[in-house]
Order: structure tokens, then sequence, then C-alpha cells
């Protein structure tokens, strides 16, 4: 678990330094809170769990730090070849390309992430048109290859994604969203209602991805064996606010709040 | 006609003033060409809009008129705000002058604005069209007004109005190359034949209207002015003279014109633009020009040729 700390202490100084910055993080829908003063860090090629139980401000937090919604107070700075820039701060138009070039974010239902009328290689080669591709025979290539990468049958390039099963559906975001090569992933519970085995290959393909590409990510789940095995630091939220902040061994270990210990004991042994 | 103060009507001219022009003969009880001069001014003003930025949709008041959406109540708004006493109109439908759309539309602005009407494309001051551009190339003096029915190119691929004036605004137009990229995976070329999407001045993603991809090359610089009504989505906007058009496509994928194996079975020419007709029960079929004017001028000059020989 400790192997990313490894990875990034034998590089340049100021490449150990965060990606993804959150400064008092605040959203508030109407009088109700989404989620309250969060900050955190995410260094490069760092994998962090947020968990809590539905209603705690998880996907509310994903969806603020992933620039998908403007929070109602706080910011976050994302650090791109050392220039750090507000992600609510920008204009609009540069955030958008940000947003498809720097950041993928994969949802819970494949159906938010993916174009479901579209075949799986024009939804790969999405965010390359939009950057300017323009050449059929390099986005077809293009999509080819992530559809292997991401261990999808490439004979299925030209079928629409309704055809695909719950865990292809996945990959298949998956794919869409790393095209263009970003280094922020956002993951909203990527594995929630697939089946066990399923889980577990889509689990190994995201850390090898992860790895390969030295990808930074923040995964929402409320599932802690799934965080166990991606995730490298822990975030535990409680009614919108963090409890509980620590390295993966150490929460899981030793949990201070209350809930963080009522949410371990309750763990099902695997 | 009674005057609205602080909106001055235009002169009609005197009888036997300056000049040849001939005099306003509207329909009693009707301002001419049937809109209020209110109307035609706010209509003007929208396409000076329209013509600043070439390729955007202008939002304007569109008003009912005397014939039910989609039979092109957004051209004859502008049609009817630009026409003068000199003007001479050409109305076609699918390239034909001669059908119940084209009729119809003639006949109203004969009978409301009193101007003078012709079939042949070079006499027109003003030609209003239904999904076709004449085959005879548009002179500077002259203005096409285009009927659309949707003039919204993301509509099939985008349903959210507001994302769609976002993704004009930023022009943000990836999502068109998803659609041109289906069809090219699907088809194994691009299957879009008719409205196909174009960029005006390295701008703006348009709706040419539903012309067929034969006609688009020649929005490409064209010398007349090009304005699109689309009453029912009460929009407006146009191409100014010269504009570059350029129709989307991919590098390796490049956009094509329909071709046709025959030519055409009543002029014999090959560089216009031909409708499929089925003659009989039996699988007869004939090729024909749509452009019945174009078509017609070419056989009359055969005539004239073959009579002149003899």
């Amino acid at each position: 678990m400790t192997s990313a700390y490894q990875r990034t202490s034998d590089v340049q100084p100021e490449e150990t330094e965060p990606v993804l910055r959150a400064v008092r993080l605040s959203h508030f829908y109407g009088k109700r809170v989404g989620c309250a003063d969060v900050s955190l860090d995410l260094g490069p090629g760092e994998v962090l769990g947020i968990v809590g139980e539905s209603g705690s401000g998880k996907s509310t937090l994903l969806r603020c730090l992933s620039g998908w919604q403007k929070p109602s107070r706080g910011r976050v700075l994302i650090r791109r070849e050392g220039e750090v820039m507000d992600l609510y701060a920008l204009e609009e138009s540069v955030r958008r390309r940000l947003l498809r070039t720097e950041i993928g974010v994969v949802f819970q239902r494949a159906e938010e992430g993916v174009r479901m009328r579209v075949s799986a290689g024009g939804n790969i080669g999405e965010r390359l048109m939009a950057e300017g591709v323009r050449h059929y025979g390099r986005l077809r290539e293009g999509a080819r290859r992530w559809m292997e990468r991401v261990e999808l049958d490439p004979e299925r390039l030209d079928d629409l994604p309704s055809t695909y099963s719950g865990g292809m559906l996945q990959r298949l975001q998956i794919a869409k969203n790393l095209v263009t090569e970003p280094r922020l992933l956002f993951l909203d519970e990527p594995t929630t209602g697939l089946d066990v085995s399923v889980q577990a290959r889509l689990l190994d393909l995201l850390r090898r991805l992860v790895r390969e590409m030295n990808l930074s990510v923040v995964m929402v789940t409320h599932d802690l064996a799934v965080a166990r095995v991606l995730a490298h630091r822990l975030l535990v939220m409680v009614g919108g606010r963090v409890v509980e902040e620590g390295l993966m061994d150490r929460v899981l270990d030793d949990p201070q709040h209350p809930y963080t210990q009522l949410l371990v004991s309750s763990r099902l042994v695997a | 006609m009674t005057t609205t103060p602080g909106f001055p009507v235009p002169n009609r001219p005197e009888e036997g003033g300056s000049g040849p022009r001939r005099v306003w003969k509207g329909l009693p009880g009707y301002n001419v060409a049937f809109l209020d001069e209110v109307t035609k001014r706010m209509i003007r003003r929208t396409i000076l809009k329209a013509v600043a930025i070439p390729g955007h949709q202008i939002p304007f008041a569109s008003r009912e008129m005397p014939l039910p959406y989609g039979w092109g109540t957004g051209g004859i708004q502008i049609t009817a705000s630009l026409l003068g006493p000199d003007d001479v109109l050409k109305v076609i439908d699918q390239g034909a002058d001669d059908t119940t759309n084209a009729v119809s539309i003639r006949n109203f602005f004969r009978k409301t604005a009193g101007v003078a009407t012709t079939t042949r494309t070079e006499d027109a001051t003003v030609i209003q069209t239904r999904h076709r551009i004449p085959e005879r190339p548009l002179r500077e003096d002259q203005i096409l007004v285009y009927q659309v029915p949707i003039p919204e190119p993301l509509r099939f691929i985008e349903p959210r109005e507001e994302e769609c004036r976002l993704v004009h605004a930023w022009a943000d137009y990836g999502i068109m190359y998803v659609k041109l990229y289906e069809d090219v995976s699907r088809t194994g070329r691009i299957a879009t034949t008719f409205d196909y999407p174009v960029l005006v001045n390295g701008r703006y993603v348009m709706s040419p209207s539903p012309i067929p991809k034969f006609d688009t090359p020649k929005m490409h610089r064209m010398p007349a002015v090009q304005l699109f009504g689309a009453g029912r989505e009460k929009r407006i906007y146009a191409i100014p003279p010269y504009t570059d058009v350029k129709p989307l496509d991919f590098e390796d994928v490049p956009f094509e014109i329909e071709k046709w194996s025959q030519c055409c079975a009543l002029c014999g020419a090959t560089d216009h633009y031909l409708d499929e007709i089925v003659t009989d029960d039996a699988g007869g079929r004939l090729f024909v020009c749509s452009d019945t004017d174009a078509c017609a001028r070419r056989r009359a000059e055969a005539a004239r040729g073959s009579s002149g020989n003899r």
C-alpha cells in the first residue's frame, strides 16, 4: 500500500506536489448540506478512497472536485505542468477543454457517461474529435487500441453500448475517459452492481492503468473491500463532513471515529 | 393604410413620378406584402444582425402567417420584409416552379404585394426556395431566401437547447463529428445526403436547410446574399455574399456530392441534380432535372439550335 509513496519519493521534488487540492469546499442544496468544509490534497499517482454511507456527501464532493458542480464555497486547484489553476475561476471554454483533456469521470451508471445510441468506437473517439482529430482512420485506430487496453473485444468496436454487459460498459467508460490521457481520474462507485468476479477483474484493470499512466485517482465507494484493493489513502465522510482521514491500513486497523469503527467492524469477511 | 406614429411607412411612389418605378398595388384591407410595417422593420433588423454574424441563429418574433408551419412561414416573412415595388419574385419548391407550394406563395405575393413574378432564375431579384438552389449561378444583385424547418444543426444529437447554445458559443463542435463518425462506421461513407452540416466563415456550424448535398458547394462564396427563415422555430440566419461555407468531413473521408449514372431524360443534362420518377408499375423509372427552369431552358435552346440548322 505504500508503493505509491516509494515511487514518488525518487522523482523530481516538484513532482511530489499535489496535482489536486481542495480548499474548504462546501456545497449546499438550499439549506441542506451536500458537503461542508472539505480540504484535501491528492498527490501524483495516488489513489484516494472516499467512503461513507449514502447521503453523506460523497458524490457531491466528487462532482465538485471533478468540475461538474460549482461548489457554494471553496476552491478546487489543479496543477498542470507546474501551473496551478483554480478550476472554477477559469474561463468556461478553458474549463471545458481542461475537463476533457485532464480529467476523466467514471460514473456508477454507465448511461450517464456513455452515449448509448452511439457505437463504442464513436464513444471512445468523442474526446479526440472534440480535441480536433479529423482523421477517421486515426480515430478508429485509437479506439481499437483502447478497446484492447481495457480488455474489450475489438470486434465489437461498431456495436452499440446497449448490447454490452454491465462490466463491459464500465470498461468502455474507462476507455472513453482515458483516451486523451488525463492525469486525474474520478471514479463514482465504479463496481457497484457488478458481480464479484467481474468486480475483481475491473479492479485489476484499474490498478494496472493507474500504475501504467501514473494516474491520480479519487474513488468514491461505500464498499470498504473495493477501497482496500485500490486506494492508498482513505477519507471517511459523515453528514457532509470528513470525520477521519489517513493511510488505508491505519484507518482499517485503528479506526478513531465511531462511524469508522462501525464501518470496519460491519465489514463482511471475504 | 394607417400610419403608426414614429414608424413611417415607405413612401408610395406617386403616379407619374420620376423613373419607371412600379406602384405598390396590394390587397384592399391589408398592408402591402401582408405584414405590417413594424413587423417588417423588426425582421429587417434581425436580418441585419444575421448578416453581421454569418451562420449564427438570431431569434425573431415570428408572426402567424396565413399558411401552416412547415409550408415556408419563415421564408415568406423574410420575403415580405424584403420586397419592394420593383422586385421580381421567383419561388421554387424542390427545384420546381410549378408545384403547389411554389405556385401558392407566388400567388400570395402577386396578390398582396402586387410584385412581378417570374420562373426565370436570371430575371428574379428575390428567389424564395424550398430544398434547392437553382442550377444557374446567382448574381450579386439577387437574394436567395431559404425556408428552414429545423434551424439547429445539433438538434438530433443534442436535445437540450441550452447545451446547443453553449456548443455554438464555444465552437465546441466535436459532437458533430461523432455523428459523422457513426455514419462512416455504419455505411463506409458519410450517409447524410441532405441538410448537410456546414461550417460558415470558419466559426458557426449551420444547417443549410434540407437542400441536397449536391447544392452545398454552391453556397461557398456565392455572390448572392443567402437568408434563412425558420417560422416555427423563430430563427433567422444568413450567409453574406462571398462567405466561406465548408461542409464538415474527415481528412480521409472527404465530402462528396451525389452522382448519377444517367443524364436527364428530358434535356440530357449531366451536371444538374436529378429526381428519380417512377413511371409505371413494372419498374420503369425516369431521371429528370429537379430544377424545372434550367431543364426547360436547355430544351428550348436545343430546339432553337436544331431548327436553326435545318
